[in-house]
């Protein structure tokens, strides 16, 4: 057993509103650069629908991901490495710019320098690939919200592996949004295409990344990429990738899209998992299987024996507490809520997504049925054949069974709380229908419903253990050298002796003592001091002026402060 | 004696540009591997590169490998094996039209979709022309020396050129042998020297990246997390456990 550690996200799909701001805030922060104005490391589909780039999911066209061959060996479906390399001078399966869609701005100026004319000018649109005057046809999110359906749903990949009589009434039927982000996946077909081994999977977190400086531009994974999350930079000729918002996830916030989730739909957290045993899970001959494969190698972190091993492996004790308490370890293993987004393509993805409940509730709801009761909802989910058909091609490579159990858990959630919230006795049986507890109930229900960010995240650290070096030092601190004098505390000679502290350094230590303290700080120590720099000057606290014995009494006024127009008898002088 | 103009041609001209060549790429590297690319526009063209750029290709390492045996295997050692002199010029003049001409229709194909393809045009930077119009001359006074020597006027550089070019890596130049050579391989020698004091500073640096390792490495790279976090080395005693593993 070798364990590592697996940052990973569980999406409920049943809280997304398609408000798109994930995406908004995902491309202000990495890709609102030349180069990659049709690069969306995070976008919201609008399912059924083509999805971005158009048909990703048709893997017969697109070629991405892998396959079992014929004696049972895994290996990317574009074929051997020999196979690959003689394909480089020109990649048969990269989808064009049109297939993404073709970037454009306006022609602002137009509105500040046209002349007095009868009509408003208007600014036109101009292609940022070519600089000329474009229509706009497509975009990365053209069918947003059924869009143009049916005419371009039907091409949706996964609608076309459905029978023809559902197609013919799916549109009647439902949508729902399906953010997404890079799968990180355990066995990335991205990293395993590339020719100069410029994609790697991070020891420590699992976090695939693309090394700037190593990748020649070959886009070989593109192609291997079978949700297509790699992109090129057509400017730097380098690929580049949704990153997990690394430099946040390394000092413990959530990824960008996550933090400005409105609906807090994206749970972030870490899983262990068994390295010797992905290739042997990717290997499962059957593709309904996989995703119990996944699951097998994902291992139980209050396993005393797995604790030891993952301890052995090197993974610290706090990494190891964050993969107990960890939220989406709960929502695949613990309550079998969460399910893979494609595990057909072998790459053991690690966003997982709670399918959606709320089309079910809808459509009973419409058909004048309490839509919440766990009897009628029970039956519909299972004469509903269409969504659970579609979400089973999406998540389960088609097994419907999965599907109608997480439906049945998350409708039985909503029936046993509604119970609990109208002050009923709790009803047991409908947790045991679906193999719970009522207790389990309540918990699934506090981390979907309630969704507490502390509970949404657990994000362990990355261990720098660097020791004191910090971002003043690369500012040029005269006294970085080693064995230097330090910084930190005082010198051997009293106060003023030693290292002075970085403001950084200090002003984070006087605001977190002014936050956590019961007093207002007092001058008796160095660090509690009032440091004018942050003062935000509400008040005068203690320690902003040196105390005078007589009048210390009074400056324990009821306002905590003594010094304003309603006090001049404190800051007139005496004689 | 050998007149200074044949020494400077065929003398310091080979030397300085072999020394650009070596040097640059260095340079390059350690400055600039992020602008190491192949600076691929399939993204927005695909249907010509489709034909263009494995004809271009596979054509020109043909030549590579036809260079290779011209210019570095004397013409004694062929002759110990048993070729005769007419056998190797038949094949050698063969395949090298096979791959010269297809290595030209692919360039044609390329430099046709570089001008007439928007996109593709606005990304073409002045660098980028400079090199093909060398790039270019090199390939066409090569192609015309095989199509002259494959019409028996001609051909005889096994005796000249390619003892001139193996007397520059003895670093003992033979300038006489180039002078006496014919004037369509002076004139391609010279626009390739060009094209090597340019290449560096060129995407031709991409040719250096062929991916080679990828037959050998496993199919998943597995690295560390950069032990540094700024520009600063970590102060001792403050190393990462294990080291550098990556």
């Amino acid at each position: 057993m070798r364990v590592m550690a697996q940052m990973g996200m569980v999406m409920n799909l049943d809280k997304c509103i398609g408000c798109h701001t994930c995406s908004v805030t995902c491309k202000q922060a990495w890709t609102n650069r030349s180069g990659v104005e049709y690069v969306w490391f995070n976008n919201v589909e609008t399912r059924p629908g083509q999805g971005y780039p158009r048909t990703y999911e048709d893997q017969e066209k697109w070629q991405g991901g892998w396959q079992v061959g014929r004696r049972g060996k895994l290996q990317l479906r574009t074929g051997s490495r020999l196979k690959r390399l003689l394909q480089i001078f020109s990649s048969p399966k990269l989808p064009s710019i049109q297939e993404y869609y073709e970037p454009w701005t306006y022609d602002y100026e137009t509105l500040t320098n046209a002349p007095l004319q009868e009509h408003t000018p208007v600014a036109r649109p101009r292609s940022l690939i070519t600089n000329e005057p474009m229509n706009i046809e497509w975009s990365a999110n053209w069918d947003d919200n059924l869009g143009g359906a049916p005419e371009l749903t039907q091409d949706d990949p996964v609608l076309k592996k459905i029978s023809a009589e559902i197609k013919e009434r799916f549109e009647q039927t439902y949508m729902f949004y399906l953010p997404r982000i890079c799968e990180h996946c355990i066995n990335p077909s991205c990293a395993a295409s590339c020719p100069s081994g410029a994609i790697y999977k991070r020891e420590e977190d699992g976090i695939v990344l693309v090394d700037q400086d190593r990748c020649r531009g070959w886009r070989q994974c593109v192609t291997g990429c079978p949700y297509k999350k790699v992109y090129f930079n057509h400017r730097t000729g380098k690929a580049e990738k949704c990153t997990f918002c690394f430099p946040r996830t390394e000092i413990g916030l959530p990824t960008v899209c996550s933090e400005t989730c409105v609906g807090r739909l994206r749970y972030i957290g870490i899983v262990l998992y068994d390295a010797d045993r992905v290739l042997e899970a990717a290997s499962t001959p059957n593709d309904q299987d996989l995703y119990m494969a996944q699951r097998s190698i994902i291992l139980d972190p209050h396993d005393p024996q797995v604790v030891h091993a993952a301890e052995q492996a090197g993974i610290s004790r706090d990494w190891i507490e964050s993969a107990q308490r960890s939220p989406i370890y709960a929502l695949i293993t613990k309550f079998e809520v969460a399910l893979p987004l494609h595990p057909e393509y072998r790459t053991m993805p690690m966003v997982w997504y709670i399918p959606p409940l709320s089309p079910v509730v809808d459509a009973l709801t419409d058909t004048g049925h309490d839509g919440e009761d766990a009897g009628n909802i029970f039956g519909a989910i299972e004469s509903l054949r269409i969504p659970v058909e579609y979400l089973a091609e999406l998540f389960t490579a088609g097994d419907t069974d999965l599907v109608t159990g997480v439906l049945k858990k998350l409708g039985a959630m909503r029936a046993y709380m509604r119970d609990l919230n109208l002050g009923r006795p709790p009803d047991e049986s409908i947790a045991t229908a679906v193999g719970m507890t009522g207790q389990d109930i309540e918990d699934m229900h506090r981390l979907l419903a309630i969704a507490k960010y502390d509970e949404r995240y657990v994000i362990p650290q990355i261990h720098a253990e660097q020791g004191p070096r910090q971002e003043e030092f690369d500012t040029g601190c005269s006294l970085d050298y080693e064995d230097g004098p330090g910084m930190g505390g005082w010198g051997p000679f009293g106060e003023s002796s030693g290292g002075s502290t970085p403001i950084a350094v200090e002003n984070f230590h006087m605001l977190a003592a002014r936050q956590t303290a019961d007093t207002m700080a007092a001058p008796g120590e160095k660090a509690q001091r009032v440091n004018l720099l942050n003062w935000d000057g509400k008040g005068a606290p203690e320690g902003l002026f040196p105390e005078r014995p007589e009048e210390s009494a009074a400056l324990q006024g009821a306002d905590g402060g003594g010094v304003g127009e309603g006090s001049p008898a404190v800051t007139d002088p005496k004689p | 004696m050998s007149s200074t103009l044949e020494i400077l041609l065929w003398v310091v001209v080979p030397y300085v540009s072999l020394a650009i060549f070596v040097v640059g790429h260095y340079w390059r590297y350690k400055y600039d591997k992020f602008g190491w690319t192949t600076r691929s526009s399939q993204l927005y063209e695909r249907r010509l590169l489709r034909w263009g750029s494995p004809l271009f290709h596979f054509g020109i390492l043909f030549a590579l490998g036809g260079h290779v045996i011209g210019l570095g295997i004397p013409e004694s050692w062929t002759a110990a094996v048993g070729i005769t002199e007419t056998m190797y010029h038949v094949v050698a003049v063969g395949i090298g039209a096979i791959a010269g001409f297809c290595t030209l229709a692919g360039l044609a194909i390329l430099i046709y979709r570089r001008r007439t393809v928007g996109p593709v045009f606005s990304a073409t930077t002045k660098n980028d022309k400079f090199m093909y119009l060398v790039l270019t001359a090199t390939i066409l006074f090569g192609l015309s020396n095989t199509v002259l020597g494959a019409a028996g006027e001609g051909g005889h550089y096994r005796d000249s050129v390619s003892p001139w070019f193996r007397s520059i890596f003895y670093f003992q130049p033979q300038p006489e042998l180039m002078a006496a050579a014919e004037l369509g391989y002076q004139l391609h020698a010279l626009s390739a020297l060009l094209l090597f004091a340019i290449w560096p500073f060129t995407r031709l640096v991409h040719v250096f990246s062929a991916p080679l390792g990828y037959f050998t490495r496993p199919y998943i790279v597995y690295r560390s997390r950069d032990p540094q976090l700024g520009s600063r080395r970590a102060a001792r005693g403050w190393e990462r456990v294990g080291g550098d593993r990556r």
